[in-house]
Parts: C-alpha cells; structure tokens; sequence
C-alpha cells in the first residue's frame, strides 16, 4: 500500500495541519535533476514514486550515534521545473517552504497531490521527527543524496491543495 | 608589530564556526523573545515561540540551527600592528589560508553541511570542506585582529536584490522597492527576516555594505537620523505585508532593517538588499 494515496491527498485542504508518520525520500536540486533525467531515459527509479512523499532536504551529518542531524526544508520554487513530471508518475506529497508556481499548482489539482509547508529554519526541531535515515541513491551527491526516513508526527501545513488552494496571499 | 600565531587564528575560526552553527547570537533570540509578546496573529506566534524552541535544542543537544549551515563569510578587521606568523613547515602561509583552515577543521569537527561547490556552473563537484570561506579584510587601527564568522544561508541569499537608481531617485521610491524586495522574498526565505541594506559606493560596494549591514546589533541603529529614520519607517511598512513568519501571515515579517551608506558617484544611487533569515549565525573574536 502506498505511503499516501490519491483519495489522502484530495482529501487534505490548505491550512490543514497534518503529522506525518511512515516513510518519505529526501530529493533536492540535483536529486531532482537526476530523477528527472532517469524518468526520461526510461530508467528505473531508486523507490517508487506511486503515494510517495518527498522532502527537500539535505540535512546535516549525523553525530556518532545519532540518526541525523539538522534537517528543515529548503525552498521548494527551485525544484518547481522537476516536480510536475514527478506528480504526473504518482508522487502525492512534497515537503518543503514557500512558493510553488502555476505549472506545480495544475499538476497538484490534476493528479491529486499536494503541496506541504514545513517551518523553515528549525532544522534541530524538526529533526527529532526522524527516527531512522539510510542513503538509497547518489550518494556522491553528500547531503543531496537520496535519503530514506522513517518519521514520527512529522508537522507540516498544507500550503497548496488539490483544489488549486493555497494558504499564502496573492504576491 | 604584534605577530599572531597561524594556528591560533585556524582555531579561532574553527570554534567561531562551530559556535555560530549552534548557538543563535542573543540579540536575535531576544527579538525572537519580544515579537512574540507583540504579534497578534496565534499562529504566528507559535512559530515564534517553535523558532526560540529550536534555538534551545541546538545549544542544548548540539544539533545545528539549520541544516543550510551556509556559505563562510568572514570580515576580518586586521590591526596595522598585527602580522600572521605563519608555521615553520609552511612558511608561505597567509591569513586566508589560516582562516580557510579554520573553516574546514570547523564544519568537520562540528558536523556542519559542507555545501560549497567548487565549480559553479560546469562540474558543481562539493568541495567536501565548505571552503573557500568569502573574506574581507580590511585594516584598522591598532594591534589586535577581530575576526567575525558568518554561516550565511542559500535560500535567504537567493532572494538579495540589487538596483541602480538614479541620482535624483527619492527616499520613497528607494523605499518602495526594498519593500518590494521583501515582498518578493516573502515564504521562500524563512521570515520573520533580518533586512540588511546598503546604500551609495558602487555596483560591488553597495552588496557588500548590506551584508556587512545584516552584521549589526538588531538594537543598533544607524548613526544618522535620517537612515534610522528609514530603518523604522521600512520595519513598519515590511511588517504589515502580511507575510509573517514562514510566509503563513501575522505582523512579524522582519526583525530588523539595517542600513549602511558610503559616498557615491554624481551619477549614481546604487542599493543592496541582502536577505537574511531568522536564523542568523555570527560569532566575533578579538586576538
């Protein structure tokens, strides 16, 4: 069964308070650029994207003992020309901060995803969410491997809903 | 001429690094403090108070603020009465490469993210290291050597904007577009954020004045009435955007605005505004 399924995420309206509990795969920029490239190439991905959730975070290396270190969300506008194809292959969820643009917002509302929000700058009280980490894929990329997490009420707001809500004022 | 070992200014910056990594400097955390006793908004002010709650468990269980550990910005104001004095098995060795040293002992002892690439538009291979650190230097009177370390954030620089105005340009409509600036930035960037603002020198001077603007005591306001006058009158204006912290409403979009003027051309009215976030990481030291 997949992590979050279609009918989860239409269901989650912006504004929403969610605690995720299960698994999610960490992607940013070049993580992004690579799934992309092996979507294209008709390769095989390193998880399957079918109820994924993607956090964008390359967290900070963990002490001795520990599972991680830091890890809050980085900014999610950048991965904004990956993330349709990725919602078009069945990704429900993505975590990360701020603004997604109209192409992002179509997909949400198209394929059933949404958009979610989390705080920004807390990397150290996030990162007690997250009870095991383990790097899947490009490890030479360092903190922007692909990471899988097991997490714990993990907090994040719905920024943006399948209906083409958002929680954000107009710009 | 005061000559200042090598290896003391490597570990200097080592534990400068490491301490801005985890502890956030005492007057952001009070601004922190303060807004939440004046922000009306419940769900801002919750953030606030999880921001504050994050910066205890940093200090507290050694985790970093943020997982952006930052680009290394380091102002060095060296003293013309100092000199390095470089070690006997490296003769050569000049006050960037102690700082750079410093740097790299840092971010590996202190588990920071090692975030520079070495190549930034070809290969952008990491440098495993985050060096090189950005460094200005500049001389001052006297013999000491004060060294302050910056963790500057990538998401927050990303939104720094940069404009030439013309000469005959208004105070208001400088104004309108640092706002717009601001605005601009909004939920990307982390807010509540620290604004830092340079203005006049040149196209390279004025960038550089911003950041060294986002270096000043929150409290500290500029020496001249007209630009603490600016500094109040922009706060004001940026905290009723709406933006709020993480971009999820409330009145406390910034913290702080901090200008930092030079001298300039007949023909120009340069102005930078360097994006900080609520997570600012700065530590000093004197030697």
């Amino acid at each position: 069964m997949p992590p979050i399924s279609e009918a989860q995420a239409r269901s989650l309206k912006a504004g929403d308070e969610v605690a995720i509990s299960g698994v999610i795969y960490t992607a940013r920029d070049m993580a992004h650029k690579r799934l992309c490239a092996a979507i294209d190439a008709g390769e095989r991905l390193p998880f399957e994207l079918e109820g994924a959730i993607i956090y964008f975070v390359g967290p900070t290396p963990a002490r001795p003992g520990k599972v991680i270190g830091a890890a809050g969300p980085t900014t999610s506008a950048r991965m904004d020309a990956f993330s349709p194809k990725l919602i078009a292959r069945g990704m429900r969820a993505m975590i990360g901060k701020g603004y997604r643009s109209s192409e992002v917002r179509e997909s949400l509302k198209k394929y059933g995803a949404v958009h979610l929000s989390a705080l920004g700058g807390a990397g150290a009280l996030l990162s007690r969410h997250i009870v095991s980490a383990e790097i899947i894929a490009y490890g030479d990329l360092g903190a922007e491997a692909v990471r899988k997490l097991q997490v714990v009420d993990f907090p994040a707001t719905v920024a943006y809903d399948s209906l083409g809500n958002s929680v954000y004022r107009e710009r | 001429m005061r000559y200042i070992e090598f290896e003391k200014i490597v570990e200097t910056v080592e534990s400068l690094s490491i301490a801005a990594g985890y502890e956030l400097p005492p007057d952001v955390l009070l601004a922190l403090q303060n807004t939440v006793k004046k922000e009306p908004d419940p769900k801002a002010a919750k953030i606030l108070k999880q921001l504050i709650e994050n910066a205890n468990i940093a200090s507290g269980e050694k985790i970093p603020l943020c997982q952006d550990t930052g680009l290394t910005v380091v102002f060095v104001e060296q003293g013309a009465g100092t000199a390095v004095k470089p070690p006997a098995e490296k003769p050569d060795a000049t006050l960037p490469d102690a700082i750079n040293e410093g740097v790299a002992r840092g971010y590996d002892k202190g588990y920071l993210r090692k975030s520079i690439v070495a190549d930034p538009l070809n290969k952008r291979i990491n440098t495993g290291s985050n060096t090189p650190a950005v460094i200005h230097h500049t001389i001052a009177p006297g013999d000491k050597l004060k060294i302050t370390v910056m963790a500057k954030g990538g998401g927050c620089e990303n939104k720094s904007q940069f404009k030439m105005f013309n000469p005959t340009a208004d105070a208001a409509q400088v104004r309108a577009w640092i706002v717009d600036v601001v605005k601009n930035a909004g939920a990307d960037a982390c807010p509540p954020f620290i604004v830092g603002v340079g203005i006049g020198g040149n196209f390279e001077l004025s960038c550089l004045l911003s950041k060294k603007a986002i270096c000043r005591d929150l409290n500290q306001k500029n020496n001249d009435p007209f630009y603490a006058g600016l500094e109040d009158d922009l706060l004001t204006k940026i905290n009723t955007l709406g933006i709020g912290p993480q971009g999820l409403g409330g009145q406390t979009t910034a913290l702080a605005v901090l200008i930092e003027t030079a001298p300039c051309h007949i023909a120009s009215l340069p102005v930078a505004v360097n994006i900080e976030c609520h997570c600012h990481r700065q530590k000093s030291a004197v030697l």
